[in-house]
């Protein structure tokens, strides 16, 4: 199961919306071990594609790098897609790399309600899990 | 001295959980070659074809090795060699 902070929630909606028809990607770090996702980093999509999205390679060093400096990992890794449903592709589960993070697909097919839905992505495996959300 | 190599979480099971390796080397592909002596086909998910694979990040230090020379980027003792795996994906 994800749960997630009401703001850190906004923050993905706001940022897939922001970014539309783009696909935009990001992630939540959180402290190692401890499976809640606390500080929202929005990423470049380097792809800048409606239907591809990639981390640019420079940024996402940085970013890893502050992470381990922390003491934190990346705890929620979250894409949008803007004109199918918000569930992993075969090209989403076949780059699928971190089997510790909650992969969070948000679509933002429709203008007024937006899909958010979770999942673990292991071995290829796409397992999906509710996603809680508290103040 | 030697290079340290930083091994990302989905790598691990080559480096017996390890999370930092080391090696030597002139070049990046020197290097990658020594270290699969040691960890067993730990290379191959980095090389395909005698390039380094699309999805996967190499950094020398703090600079993308794609920038560099790929392969053929020179490396040195005191170097840091990171790997990450790309973060890459969407709906096609």
């Amino acid at each position: 199961m994800l749960t997630l902070s009401k703001q850190l929630y906004d923050q993905i909606v706001a940022h897939a919306r922001a970014d539309h028809p783009d696909e935009a990607c990001g992630v939540i770090a959180g402290p190692a071990g401890s499976d809640r996702p606390e500080r929202f980093i929005p990423m470049t999509n380097a792809a800048r594609s409606p239907t591809f999205y990639e981390f640019d390679s420079t940024e996402q060093f940085q970013v890893w790098k502050q992470m381990d400096d922390n003491d934190e990992e990346p705890v929620v890794l979250y894409h949008s897609h803007t004109a199918t449903e918000a569930y992993p592709s075969r090209t989403d589960v076949s780059y699928a790399s971190e089997p510790g993070a909650h992969y969070v697909l948000v679509s933002t097919r429709d203008e007024h309600e937006t899909e958010f839905r979770s999942y673990r992505i292991i071995d290829g495996q796409v397992t999906e899990e509710p996603v809680t959300v508290v103040e | 001295m030697a290079i340290e190599v930083r091994i990302p979480t989905i790598l691990r099971t080559y480096t017996d959980g390890a999370k930092q390796v080391e090696g030597t080397g002139s070049t990046l592909g020197e290097l990658l070659l020594d270290l699969d002596a040691k960890h067993g086909g730990l290379r191959e998910r980095l090389v395909d074809n005698g390039g380094l694979r699309r999805f996967v990040n190499v950094y020398l230090n703090d600079e993308d090795v794609r920038f560099l020379a790929g392969l053929d980027t020179p490396v040195k003792d005191g170097d840091t060699v990171t790997v990450l795996p790309a973060v890459a994906g969407g709906a096609s």
